[in-house]
């Protein structure tokens, strides 16, 4: 039927078909359509497909390499806090410490000021209390001394009257006698 | 050779009106074997090289940037990776998946691109007339998306792969009376039938409008009388209009054609079968 039609078309008798294919037409096209679908095939596509396989593989590996990167950022600023933290709580106790002992040195010094104070003072009460002994004793052989000198001036005037002598020697003995009983009931 | 005569004859004087004959212009080598060679099919091998020394092109660069580790294309890389993306993406991932997308992608890359380069040749000054439209090329690529989704059912379903076609399920027995030969139509005639007849007939279409404008201007301009002069530039106004309107035609079928080429393939792999 092609051969007829293209035999009538080459005669001019008739308009050939053009929903039917010459045998030149088939042939070419066919050459065409596989010579490029081979080179797509087996040329183009494979190359494409390589370089686009390459490339996503390098987006993702980049990817991969910066939330590598950014998890490991993380984890220092994290080790870097904690550190902080840590510091700072190291920091804080040593304050504390600081200022319990400060406590401590500051009461210790105060009871050592204290019993300063009461050494002191006893030390102050028992130099006046020797201070009185020493007086009293003084006194007491001074007043003796005094008395009998006085005793014996008296002694001296009125050993012409007899009674009057020996009431006074009397008198005198027994105040001496006591007194120092008073003394001696004291001391 | 006739034809020639009478085209001459034709532009010598009067209108030149457009024929079925445009699409068989003079055999110029090999007259008589199938090897014969005329303006179109050379059209089709200079659309093949140039096909190929651009593809190959950027296979090269494809090929460097892989061995350079180089994983930034440069503009001419890119404009090589959108093109081939827009099959691989648009067309096959959407419709098929990753995994049987990347399967038949050799075939839609084809397609595609075969018929793009095939229709544009239809408005470059010189070429004038789209590769596809005589319908031998429509036909190898509409047969061999046939084969194709064939193979794609038959390997996926086996021998239910037709029967499943034929005999829908959830179909009243008594009905596959009527709805077997509708199947039967639809599937395995129409399909590639379709497929090869809009391609050409709008490239048959185009040309024709395409020639009808501008060989009306040039009637205009150099034979009529007076003020039909002016005609001539409306004409060529429409002229030019329809040579934009081809552009989208020529990638608009390109497109069409493969993604239908995907959606029987698509249809051949559903489960539902």
């Amino acid at each position: 039927m092609i051969s007829r039609i293209l035999a009538n078309a080459a005669e001019g008798e008739a308009a050939p078909n053009p929903l039917l294919p010459a045998s030149y037409d088939l042939l070419w096209s066919s050459v065409v359509f596989v010579i490029l679908l081979a080179f797509f095939w087996f040329k183009v596509l494979p190359n494409f497909k390589k370089t686009l396989d390459a490339r996503t593989e390098a987006i993702e590996g980049r990817l991969e390499a910066a939330e590598k990167a950014q998890a490991e950022a993380a984890a220092k600023t994290a080790n870097i806090e904690a550190e902080q933290a840590a510091a700072r709580a190291e920091a804080s106790q040593i304050r504390e410490a600081a200022r319990a002992e400060g406590a401590v040195i500051l009461a210790e010094l105060k009871e050592k000021a204290s019993a300063e104070a009461a050494r002191l003072t006893a030390t102050a009460k028992a130099q006046i209390e020797a201070e009185r002994q020493a007086a009293l004793i003084s006194l007491r052989a001074e007043v003796g001394t005094l008395a009998i000198d006085l005793a014996s001036s008296v002694v001296g005037a009125s050993l012409q009257n007899d009674k009057v002598a020996s009431s006074v020697v009397d008198q005198f003995l027994a105040d001496l006698e006591a007194s120092d009983n008073k003394a001696g009931k004291k001391n | 050779m006739l034809f020639v005569a009478t085209n001459t004859e034709e532009s010598g004087g009067g209108f030149h009106a457009p024929s079925i004959m445009e699409f068989y212009p003079e055999i110029v080598a090999f007259e008589g074997t199938p090897f014969a060679l005329n303006r179109i099919m050379l059209i089709r091998l200079l659309v093949l090289s140039l096909l190929v020394v651009v593809f190959a092109l950027w296979t090269r660069k494809f090929q460097q940037a892989n061995k350079a580790n180089n994983f930034v294309p440069g503009k001419f890389q890119l404009m090589g990776e959108i093109s081939l993306n827009f099959v691989r993406k648009s067309i096959a991932h959407d419709q098929l998946g990753e995994k049987d997308g990347d399967r038949f992608l050799p075939l839609l890359t084809t397609i595609f691109f075969v018929t793009l380069g095939m229709n544009i040749t239809g408005i470059i000054p010189g070429l004038n007339i789209a590769g596809t439209s005589v319908i031998g090329l429509p036909i190898v690529m509409a047969a061999a998306a046939y084969v194709t989704f064939i193979y794609a059912g038959v390997k996926k379903h086996g021998g239910h792969f037709f029967t499943a076609a034929l005999f829908p399920a959830g179909v009243p027995k008594a009905f596959y009376i009527l709805v077997t030969p509708i199947e039967l139509l639809s599937t395995f005639i129409l399909r590639p039938v379709t497929l090869a007849l809009r391609l050409t007939m709008n490239m048959i279409a185009g040309h024709l409008l395409l020639v009808l404008c501008f060989s009306a201007t040039q009637f205009f301009l150099f034979n009529a009388e007076g003020a039909f002069k002016l005609f001539g530039a409306g004409t060529f106004v429409f002229g030019f209009a329809f040579t934009l309107f081809e552009i989208l035609v020529a990638f608009l079928q390109a497109y069409v054609f493969t993604l239908l080429t995907t959606v029987y393939i698509q249809l051949a792999l559903a489960d539902e079968h």
